[in-house]
């Protein structure tokens, strides 16, 4: 079958690789109608997400149909089943799981040695990732293994397009827990730092879950005219102060609530040193991320408020400023999405007509062009925004 | 192939691996941009290790710290045309190139006995400096995002959807009446269905309330889901 896989740093090859098997009785395979590139993906072609190994297969949004299940999974799939495919793999068994906590499923990730020596404890397995969430392949390809299939998926109902569930399986969920975590108050101003793909959920989430204010932050302005329609007062970072127009917009008080959906790679400007200083130290392998909107968000935001990190974040940041954090008395809340905990009321709102994720899509094209799209996506080229790849 | 061979270790054996290679996201301008890195990575070791035995080739002694100096300056070049910042790294190495010329240059002397040298050195410089900058043009042609300031000239469909319906409410209060736009196609998350009740259906944190851990589950506008 055709794949997209990682051969090192930029360098992703559109390959013919061996089909997938079983090796599960929870394992399925599926036949992928359907897939994304997501921006952590840019990480990973970045190369900023360590243990990654040549030959990994990419992506982890994807969808398609069920071509063989098997005996262990019980029913709950059969061939012929359209389903969208979470990024996180999940037990549905284990105390994490059963609390809801899917994205720190106790029992999907196969390296999990490795990952309780890195992280302290493990995380669950993810699709198309690092080899410490398991080293699973993508779906990037044109057929998929899913693992504790029983459990890792979102049926599809019938009528519905791919492009109408396919971001069910990350960005939509993403961008939601992101607002949920913010216990938005109707009064409440929501700055969104980053308006790519998962900013643009988040924006569209915040909005259903009533904020009174949203103010996006970006410097392309394609995506910032995208938060515009989706109802998000927006700030051009390269042509105006952000703390100096959040506080305008806020009389001066700060947003409530932050949503950092930038995460580790922050664009690195005259404007902002420190995103300098970061770059070298991680050209230097000093440091691992650039976190730019971390110390901008402490800092612009009200005493008392929320900070919600979507964006992903690979190993270590130097100078978060703890003392601003902690006197001002802010809550952090972050981690990979727990998909599974939002589908049914997401794909409910797709289903009543609230929310059509299907906006976001700029291109879409062949499998076979996925490395060159992997470099219009992260040079923002031909105002992309958001690809969809059919295999 | 041989990298993915060996990192077959680390797969199951129903985990797919890789037969033929195919097109490569990774141009031949960014290869040669990292061959350049590598370049400059290697002359900055010998500049900042040996400087001595350029200066004496070059019949420039004296100019030891400066040429260490320099090791330093290939070094940092090096490393950023290795990184995904190649386009500066690759400018900066043209950059250091006009330097290097204009040192050598005051070594072509009359009373320099390595004056030949020089002259060899001053075209191998020449040469790679012709080199930086077509790779330095190319690459910055590949991967330049294009630079759109105030008007919207974008081209994919979901944008213009966006642009044709861009708001023109003043900043701060407006959010909500523009998501009411019941032709927003480019939105299509409309809160006019939601009625306002629902939406602050529950008490504190809005339009989530309490519920049993694992429930997550939507009942018509009443939702059931998770108070973080």
């Amino acid at each position: 079958m055709k794949a997209l896989v990682w051969h090192g740093k930029e360098d992703i090859r559109c390959d013919t690789v061996t089909d997938p098997q079983i090796e599960d009785p929870r394992d399925a395979i599926i036949k992928v109608t359907s897939c994304a590139i997501c921006g952590s993906d840019l990480h990973l072609f970045h190369n900023f997400i360590p243990a990654m190994l040549p030959g990994d297969i990419m992506g982890h949004e994807m969808m398609g149909e069920v071509v063989e299940v098997g005996s262990g999974v019980n029913g709950k799939l059969k061939k012929g089943d359209r389903i969208v495919v979470p990024f996180t793999i999940i037990c549905g068994e284990c105390e994490q799981c059963k609390r809801g906590n899917f994205s720190v499923c106790e029992r999907t990730n196969r390296n999990k040695k490795l990952a309780d020596k890195v992280f302290g404890h493990t995380t669950a397995g993810l699709f198309g990732y690092t080899h410490l969430t398991g080293g699973y392949p993508g779906g990037q390809a044109e057929y998929l293994r899913v693992p504790f299939a029983d459990a890792t998926h979102i049926k599809v109902p019938d009528g519905m397009s791919d492009e109408q569930v396919l971001f069910l399986g990350d960005i939509l969920p993403t961008g939601w827990q992101a607002a949920v975590q913010c216990d938005i108050e109707p009064t409440d101003t929501v700055a969104i730092w980053g308006c790519g793909p998962v900013g643009q959920m988040a924006i569209r989430s915040a909005m259903l879950l009533g904020a009174n204010q949203i103010i996006a932050i970006d410097r392309l302005p394609e995506r910032l005219s995208m938060a515009e329609a989706g109802g998000a007062t927006t700030i051009n970072f390269e042509n105006e102060s952000v703390i100096e127009r959040l506080n305008e917009l806020t009389d001066g008080k700060g947003p409530e609530k932050c949503i950092d959906c930038i995460g580790t790679e922050s664009h690195v400007s005259l404007g902002q040193p420190d995103t300098i200083l970061d770059r070298a130290k991680q050209i230097m392998l000093m440091e691992n991320d650039r976190p730019h909107v971390l110390r901008e968000m402490i800092y612009v935001c009200r005493p008392g408020g929320i900070l919600s990190i979507p964006g992903v974040y690979g190993g270590l940041v130097d100078k978060i400023p703890m003392g601003q954090l902690m006197n001002k008395g802010l809550t952090v809340r972050t981690g990979q999405t727990h998909v599974n905990r939002w589908t049914d009321e997401l794909l409910g709102y797709i289903q009543e007509g609230h929310i059509d994720p299907s906006f976001v899509i700029t291109h879409t094209v062949s499998l076979e062009k996925g490395p060159e799209m992997y470099k219009v996506f992260r040079d923002k080229q031909d105002s992309c925004v958001k690809v969809v790849l059919k295999a | 192939m041989m990298m993915e061979k060996i990192s077959n270790i680390a797969r199951s054996p129903g985990d797919p691996k890789v037969i033929n290679t195919g097109p490569s996201s990774f141009g031949a301008s960014d290869r040669m941009a990292r061959n350049l890195g590598w370049f400059s990575l290697g002359l900055g070791a010998l500049e900042i290790v040996a400087p001595e035995r350029i200066t004496r080739a070059l019949g420039m002694e004296g100019q030891e710290s400066l040429v260490r100096a320099y090791g330093f300056r290939e070094i940092a070049a090096g490393m950023l045309s290795l990184s995904v910042e190649k386009k500066a790294g690759l400018w900066s190495r043209v950059a250091g190139d006009g330097l290097d010329i204009a040192t050598l240059m005051a070594g072509l002397r009359d009373d320099n006995p390595k004056k030949g040298n020089v002259m060899m050195a001053l075209m191998m410089v020449g040469g790679i400096t012709l080199l930086d900058i077509a790779t330095a043009q190319q690459v910055t042609a590949r991967h330049a995002t294009p630079t759109r300031r105030g008007a919207c000239t974008m081209t994919a469909p979901a944008i213009r959807r966006g642009c044709r319906r861009r708001a023109v409410s003043p900043p701060g209060r407006g959010a909500r009446r523009r998501l009411r736009d019941p032709g927003n196609s480019c939105l299509r998350l409309s809160a006019s269905r939601l009625p306002p009740e629902n939406i602050r259906a529950g008490t504190g944190g809005g339009l989530l309330v309490a519920g049993d851990v694992g429930s997550g589950r939507a009942s018509g506008y009443e939702l059931q889901g998770y108070r973080m």
